[in-house]
């Protein structure tokens, strides 16, 4: 394979401390090397800033995102951030592309190769319709791909749970990575998913779930510790009870402290909290509604031993989806919206249900404002990923204009300003005054990311890592991101280049090349003795309940494009 | 000899995957667990009529030629087409969807599936107020009221009583057929409605009004309901909400007698509608019994491929989306082809006189293992293989969960899947000499 | 003899079994008929294998009498497939799907037979 050099690169690399600093990059073979050849093809980056490839740890795009497109063919039409967005006709190099918040599958690789973006993680994979995720994933272009599997509902869980049985509980969360080729182990809204297969839902961590007496503390805690057990790249990546509802950062807060007692096998977070935006409210209900951020972002800035995304809101029209079904159904009646719902035999619920972020409305206002708290109360970037839980809180499409909140107050007091007095008594974005440099972001847009998956090769410009790289349109020492925010969103919105495993797939904001992407699963080694045990157990399980065949249930290899196995050995 | 175990079925929208196939000599001499259905899907294989090579009409008579001569002139057809329909791709596997699509894409071609004359309603009810929705697991498992509206399981889906809903036993189910009740709702009474506990007459085309009925009634307004409603009667009525209300988990299973009849797509919207009602009481979902075994994955496979479902126009190089204007039978109403491709459907059979009289005077390609009504007006036909038998592949039941279909026996027919990948090189060879 | 009936098409298991069978004659036994109750056929004057000629705004088509007890007075129904869709509605109402169930139609007997599979589509080609 061809060698590329990248010369005058103004490098932002966190992972190495390295902070806008010209230099060179050498590729070859698709991983970043010391040197290259006099014959490497040269990029001249005039100064540039170039940064590793965008890594979005939580992303609905594979899976349930059909559910919302199935529903939404209006969102087809919709070209709110042009050049992202909308109606785009097939070329000699692109499929045919549609949609904003929901775009089909081409579109979706396409757009985040354009910010500069070069691995996703799918958010829920439900174990039963892992084969679903995995062909549209086949479907996404350029982007390395992983997704989490879902355990926070599943009957066989619970049970074990319930039982006393810590090792076959692991080997029943290996079987169930390997059988939906997942990378890590999702919990939304623990028992909430089972309650909700009566209508019902859980209401914190000590309400006990219907028929199998277990709590969602109890859940919680057994998945940690068999993560671990397992040495899993990843911590349990959750998404809490409680869900949208005022008060709710009390049981956050209580979550995160239940996880100060698990030590990480590995050199990560313990906890990975997922769209915290949704999870920060506090007051008693829609009336005295207010932020909670600030109470969590202490919580936070006082413990070692988690990391948490966004979730951050942008203002327009947005798809929930989630594996909480209880949450959709309320937001459906309470918006008087659509409402679809897929309840997952054995194992969980989902729902999904369009809305519309309005700056007019004071709770909408006061959510926008709770993730940009979150991400700026928080002193350490490297416990925070910067996500819009796409299309939850809205598009990703939209990263370059959350950018601009981030890295300017003045931008922030622009929307801030068309804000009701009664949202701004609810928030304390106002007061906040720190705007992240470009070393910041990078860190929450992909360093971190590196280290809370446990991928070396990924979210850094290290030799030997993958050559996934954006260069930006940005001269750092010659921009102010904190009044040019216009340019900023700009360049951020379609690279100057990305380079996929060393392949320009985009240049100049336009998509150049659309290999294929590689796809991460883990596979957790078991002692045989107890994977025959817990085998034994599921057995039963497809012989009465579930309505697919065991055999016919495993993801088949030929659904794996590109396959990587991630192998750990579990501890017993 | 070879048994193979745990085979997908590939005949209707129940996709049962327990079937036991014996292979003797690569021919399949016993099945196990088949319904009817199924089980002259699988013996149909050594009875049935094949298409057995590719063929073009002249002078009126199909004859054979050769695979080539069949693929340049079906190309030619597409390459010449301003205005190219795409129809069929439910009984095949979502790997060929795929191609289709792309193939679709690549020559401005609207593209469609037989959702247009089946469930077609039922995606523009999901549109309008969202599909509240479960994976068949959670019926078996858990519902002791399961009403079927306008379907009639025993002769379209024989075996989906036993394994997923009235005879089912699981966790919370296990009396099976003893713990539940069971009601239909049809304009005649059907052999499934027989087997029911309760069974409600309405006069045909009235679905709406009695979904309206029950909404009002679920919602606390049962005095705005008149003293007969859809033909039946107030205090009928009232009773069927109180089943429902009192449930613990009630699952509305429907049909084409919902989807078909007058309000088409408002009657699923109405009962999306009452399931979201229900569930202020006790926990309900829908499910749609949909036909053809794979037409779910069509939806499912251009939903994520092309951001719609259904009636999926290219000609603008992007999809467009109108399934009252780019639907097969409005396309071909309004005489608008001026060509069609045909695979894994049968629109001769099932398109009106007057959609299939104008696909009689256009050029038509069809792709299919067994001849049909379509073959008798095609221009171009090839032999397929039969996907889930002589070919592996995707397909997505009911409920959406996909399965992969074994391939159970060797065949000398190329499958659909390389039958649309030549044909796209094809065309794109043509293009380039152009 | 006419009566007016209220038509409507669908699936049945013998349809269904043939549906990769259609040059059989299995197929047209199971699908070239209209069933009536057994009051609407001695209504016509006719009885199970008699040949009905069933007229709508669309068309017209020959099939045979069957009986079904559970067939309401004035509904006819006929198996969806080639026979049913001669005299079905192509119009959509605006939403993709056409008219199978619900046709306005008039029946009679006649001393037609039902024309095989082939025969019936031949006369779209001739068209």
């Amino acid at each position: 394979m061809s060698e590329i050099l990248i010369k005058n690169a103004s490098v932002c690399d966190p992972a190495q401390g390295i902070n806008c600093e010209t230099m060179d990059i050498c590729i070859k073979d698709g991983k970043i090397v010391e040197s290259v050849s006099a014959n490497a093809k040269v990029i001249n980056a005039d100064g540039r800033l170039t940064m590793a490839g965008g890594f979005d740890g939580h992303t609905h795009s594979a899976g349930k995102i059909n559910v919302g497109r199935s529903i939404n063919p209006n969102d087809a039409r919709k070209n709110l951030v042009p050049g992202l967005s909308g109606q785009v006709a097939r070329t000699e190099k692109t499929r045919a592309q549609v949609g904003y918040n929901t775009p089909n599958t081409y579109a979706i690789g396409y757009r985040y190769a354009k910010l500069g973006y070069t691995t996703i993680c799918e958010a829920a994979i439900p174990l039963i319709a892992a084969r679903h995720t995995h062909e549209e994933f086949k479907e996404i272009p350029i982007l390395d791909k992983m997704g989490l599997s879902l355990f926070g509902s599943n009957w066989q869980v619970m049970e074990y749970i319930r039982d006393k049985e810590p090792e076959k509980l692991a080997a029943y969360v290996a079987w169930g990575l390997k059988a939906s080729r997942g990378y890590g182990v999702k919990i939304v809204n623990p028992g909430g998913g089972e309650a909700w297969g009566w209508g019902k839902n859980v209401s914190g961590l000590y309400d006990p779930v219907p028929n199998f007496d277990v709590t969602p503390a109890e859940i919680l805690m057994s998945l940690a510790e068999v993560n671990e057990r397992l040495q899993l790249p990843h911590s349990v990546h959750v998404h809490c009870n409680n869900l949208g509802k005022p008060g709710n950062y009390a049981t956050t807060i209580e979550t995160m402290k239940l996880f100060e007692k698990i030590k990480p096998s590995r050199d990560r977070q313990a906890l990975h909290v997922t769209h915290v935006q949704f999870n920060a409210y506090a007051g008693t209900s829609w009336r005295d509604f207010e932020t909670g951020a600030p109470m969590v972002a202490d919580y936070v800035n006082g413990a070692d031993h988690l990391t948490f995304d966004l979730g951050q809101v942008i203002f327009g029209p947005a798809v929930t989806m989630t594996a909480d079904g209880p949450v959709e159904y309320a937001n459906a009646r309470m918006l008087h919206e659509k409402w679809s719902n897929q309840d997952i035999e054995l194992e969980d619920a989902s729902g999904v249900v369009p809305l519309f972020y309005s700056p007019k409305s004071f709770v909408n206002a006061v959510q926008w404002a709770i993730g940009l708290e979150l991400a700026l109360l928080v002193k350490d970037p490297w416990k925070v990923m910067f996500t819009t839980d796409s299309p939850n809180g809205g598009s990703f499409v939209n990263y370059p204009e959350a950018f601009t909140y981030l890295m300017s107050a003045k931008r922030r007091e622009e929307v801030i300003s068309g804000f009701s007095k009664m949202a701004l008594d609810r928030m304390v974005l106002p007061g906040i005054d720190r705007e992240l440099d470009f070393y910041e972001l990078a860190i929450m847009t992909r360093s971190a990311q590196s280290k809370m998956y446990s991928r070396p090769e990924k979210g850094n410009l290290k030799p030997g890592s993958d050559a996934d790289i954006a260069i930006y349109d940005i001269l750092p020492g010659q921009i102010d991101p904190s009044t040019e925010y216009a340019k900023v969103k700009k360049a951020f919105s379609g690279a100057a280049y990305t380079l996929k495993n060393g392949e320009i797939v985009v240049k100049d904001g336009e998509i150049e090349a659309t290999p294929k992407g590689k796809i991460y699963w883990v596979n957790a080694k078991v002692p045989s003795a107890i994977d025959s045990a817990m085998q034994k157990d599921i057995d039963i399980k497809f012989r009465k309940y579930y309505t697919v065949s065991k055999s016919n249930y495993m993801v088949e290899d030929a659904y794996l494009q590109k396959p990587v196995e991630i192998t750990t050995e579990g501890v017993f | 000899m070879p048994v193979i175990r745990d085979a997908v079925c590939s005949l209707c929208g129940s996709l049962c995957d327990d079937i036991t196939v014996t292979v003797e000599n690569n021919k399949i001499t016993k099945i196990e667990n088949a319904c009817i259905l199924g089980h002259s899907k699988f013996v149909g294989m050594l009875e049935h009529d094949r298409i057995e090579t590719p063929m073009i009409r002249k002078d009126g008579e199909l004859v054979p030629v050769s695979y080539e001569e069949a693929i340049e002139a079906a190309a030619k057809i597409l390459v010449n087409s301003k205005r190219t329909l795409s129809y069929g791709w439910c009984s095949t596997s979502c790997e060929t969807v795929s191609g289709a699509i792309q193939l679709a894409e690549e020559t401005g071609s609207v593209i469609d599936s037989t959702a247009n004359v089946c469930h077609g309603p039922t995606a523009l009810a999901a549109q309008e107020k969202g599909s509240p929705s479960a994976t068949l697991g959670e019926i078996k498992n858990r519902a002791d009221v399961i009403l079927f509206w306008g379907c009639n399981p025993v002769h379209a889906h024989p075996r989906h009583m036993v394994r997923y809903s009235s005879f089912s036993k699981g966790l919370f189910t296990e009396k099976g057929r003893r713990g539940r009740k069971m009601i239909v709702v049809d304009v005649r009474k059907t052999d499934t409605a027989k087997l029911s506990d309760k069974y409600v007459e309405i006069e045909q085309g009235s679905d709406l009004l009695l979904v309206t009925a029950l909404r009002s009634i679920v919602n606390g307004r049962e005095d705005v309901i008149p003293e007969t409603v859809a033909g039946v009667p107030k205090a009928e009525i009232l009773e069927l909400a109180e089943i429902l209300k009192n449930a613990k988990f009630v699952c509305i299973f429907f049909g084409m007698g919902v989807t078909q009849s007058r309000s088409k797509y408002k009657n699923g919207d109405a009962m999306s509608s009452l399931i979201s009602d229900l569930n202020q009481h006790t926990k309900a979902v829908m499910i749609g019994m949909r036909g053809h075994y794979n037409v779910t994955g069509f939806g499912q496979v251009a939903t994520w491929e092309t951001g719609f479902p259904m009636a999926i126009d290219f000609a603008r190089g992007y999809p467009y989306y109108n399934p009252g204007e780019t639907g097969a039978n409005d396309l071909l109403v309004r005489e608008e082809p001026d060509a069609a491709i045909i695979a894994a459907a049968d629109p001769g059979a099932h398109f009106p006189q007057k959609a299939v009289r104008h696909l009689a005077r256009i050029p038509v390609i069809q792709i299919d293992p067994y001849p049909n009504p379509t073959t008798e007006i095609a221009d171009v036909v090839f032999p397929a293989a039969v996907v889930g038998i002589e070919a592996e592949g995707t397909a997505y039941r009911m409920d959406a969960i996909s399965l992969r279909m074994k391939k159970l026996i060797d065949s000398k027919f190329k499958t659909d899947e390389e039958i649309v990948k030549d044909l796209t090189e094809k065309v794109r060879k043509l293009k380039r000499g152009a | 003899m006419k009566i007016k009936a209220n038509l409507i098409s669908g699936r049945t298991a013998a349809q269904g079994a043939h549906l990769e069978a259609k040059t059989h004659k299995g197929y047209f036994d199971a699908c070239a008929y209209c069933e009536l109750n057994p009051a609407d056929l001695e209504r016509l004057g006719a009885s199970e294998g008699s040949s009905l000629k069933v007229t709508t705004e669309f068309g017209d088509v020959v099939v045979f009498a069957k009986a079904n007890e559970g067939n309401p007075d004035g509904l006819a129904f006929i198996p969806m497939g080639p026979w049913a869709n001669a005299v079905l509605s192509p119009d959509t109402h605006g939403c993709g799907m056409p008219g199978f169930k619900g046709v306005p139609a008039e029946i009679e007997v006649t001393n037609e037979k039902p024309l095989d599979m082939k025969s019936l589509m031949k006369n779209y080609r001739e068209a």
